[in-house]
């Protein structure tokens, strides 16, 4: 079976909508796949690949959703492996490299620190698919966001070197967090009609989680400050391509594999 | 035959469909298996993931085929719904009890809101010691935790209250 080799973008609000979330967690889950068997202790190897599995998993809903939304008979592999790099608009945040464990921890506490209340939130949207894909979807990431403040706890409690390496991985990740709140035009709409929700309302909830890890972990909590932005509009960082020639290396060398 | 009967055995033929993972587990024990009805002559049966990316699903749903198939139920259509979200609250007695006899430790009261640090009180399923600690969050797969019994020594998997 021969299949398409460029999917196009969706031109519902909708499908765009489940789309982006659905990149954020696709392509953080192939980031925590990548620590596979490379994990610092076999436990945190599990942990890794756990929560890669249930990124994923919420991916494969998104995407299927946003197949029957658009109605052109794309199904969630198209989506997932078929598009072009500017047609995916995860945030900036989810394509870092993984760096060192503290740059992975902070990356998924940031995320999952905002991911939580935004799925409980989102238990309540007007849109039954969307309510059905949240209500799983915030009991697995409050796993991630447990996980996570924990490791945070050890690394910037622990030694001279954990604290430092945690504290690097905060300069280094804290200005890609802004993109977490970012709106677009055709998102207004879905919001108003109350199919998503106001990222803006979930700051307070962020803050107080960060401030309150950061504090436990002994770091101060950064204010403010620029902010890189692009990856909802499609502007990626360079790492993207290079994660693509992993993602979609066996989809393109044989279109329409199945196994 | 009456349609009542019918729907009666194609019950018994998913519900005998076990867990890929945990086999002492059949997918009615899990909660998995929602619900089983006739269309005319086609079965159609009703499963919910336990967790969005259990990889078990697809292996579910060909068994759940299978044990249809030989019963005699020749079309079968499975669908897979999300809502209401699956929760450790179905999980029958039956179920919990042929967990604790397999070695693992069954979801532990009922599920609700987690504190950010909060952990469950989880007793041995060898010994029944509550003096027991949580090696890591995730286990072997993606609805267990490991732990380890201080009392007796023996390291086990719970079953996480989600």
């Amino acid at each position: 079976m021969s299949a398409a080799l460029i999917v196009e973008a969706p031109t519902s609000a909708l499908a765009r909508y489940a789309l982006r979330r659905a990149d954020d967690a696709l392509i953080l889950g192939h980031r925590l796949s990548e620590w596979s068997a490379m994990a610092p202790t076999l436990e945190e190897e599990m942990a890794l690949s756990n929560m890669a599995l249930d990124l994923i998993g919420q991916s494969r809903s998104l995407y299927s959703y946003a197949g029957e939304v658009e109605g052109k008979g794309q199904k969630e592999d198209d989506f997932a492996y078929m598009r072009r790099e500017r047609d995916y608009q995860n945030i900036l945040l989810v394509e870092r490299p993984n760096g060192d464990f503290a740059q992975t921890m902070l990356r998924q506490f940031f995320f999952a620190a905002f991911a939580y209340p935004y799925w409980l939130a989102m238990m309540r949207s007007t849109d039954a698919t969307l309510a059905a894909i949240a209500a799983k979807s915030e009991k697995e990431i409050a796993y991630h966001l447990r996980h996570s403040s924990e490791w945070l706890l050890r690394l910037g409690d622990g030694t001279e070197e954990s604290h430092r390496r945690l504290a690097e991985a905060l300069v280094e990740l804290w200005p890609y967090t802004g993109e977490l709140f970012a709106v677009l035009p055709d998102e207004t709409a879905l919001i108003q009609s109350g199919v998503a929700v106001d990222p803006d309302s979930l700051r307070g909830e962020w803050e107080g989680s960060v401030r309150e890890v950061l504090e436990r972990a002994t770091l101060a909590m950064p204010s403010g400050g620029w902010m890189h932005q692009g990856g909802r509009e499609g502007r990626h960082s360079e790492h993207l391509g290079h994660l693509f020639a992993e993602l979609q290396y066996v989809p393109r060398m044989i279109p329409g594999a199945e196994w | 035959m009456v349609n009542a009967d019918l729907r009666e055995r194609a019950w018994a033929a998913a519900a005998s469909v076990s867990d890929p993972e945990i086999p002492v587990l059949s997918i009615a024990d899990l909660g998995v298996l929602r619900d089983v009805q006739m269309a005319g002559d086609v079965v159609e049966v009703t499963i919910t993931p336990t967790y969005s990316g259990c990889p078990a699903m697809n292996m579910i749903q060909v068994d759940i085929e299978t044990a249809l198939a030989v019963a005699g139920f020749g079309l079968v259509q499975v669908k897979t719904v999300l809502s209401p979200a699956w929760t450790t609250d179905w999980m029958t007695q039956d179920g919990r009890d042929k967990l604790l006899e397999y070695g693992i430790a069954p979801p532990a009261g009922s599920a609700g809101r987690r504190a950010l640090f909060g952990q469950d009180v989880v007793a041995c399923p060898r010994c029944g010691s509550s003096n027991t600690s949580r090696i890591a969050e995730f286990g072997s797969t993606s609805c267990k935790a490991l732990w380890r019994c201080e009392a007796c020594r023996e390291p086990f998997d719970y079953f996480k209250c989600h």
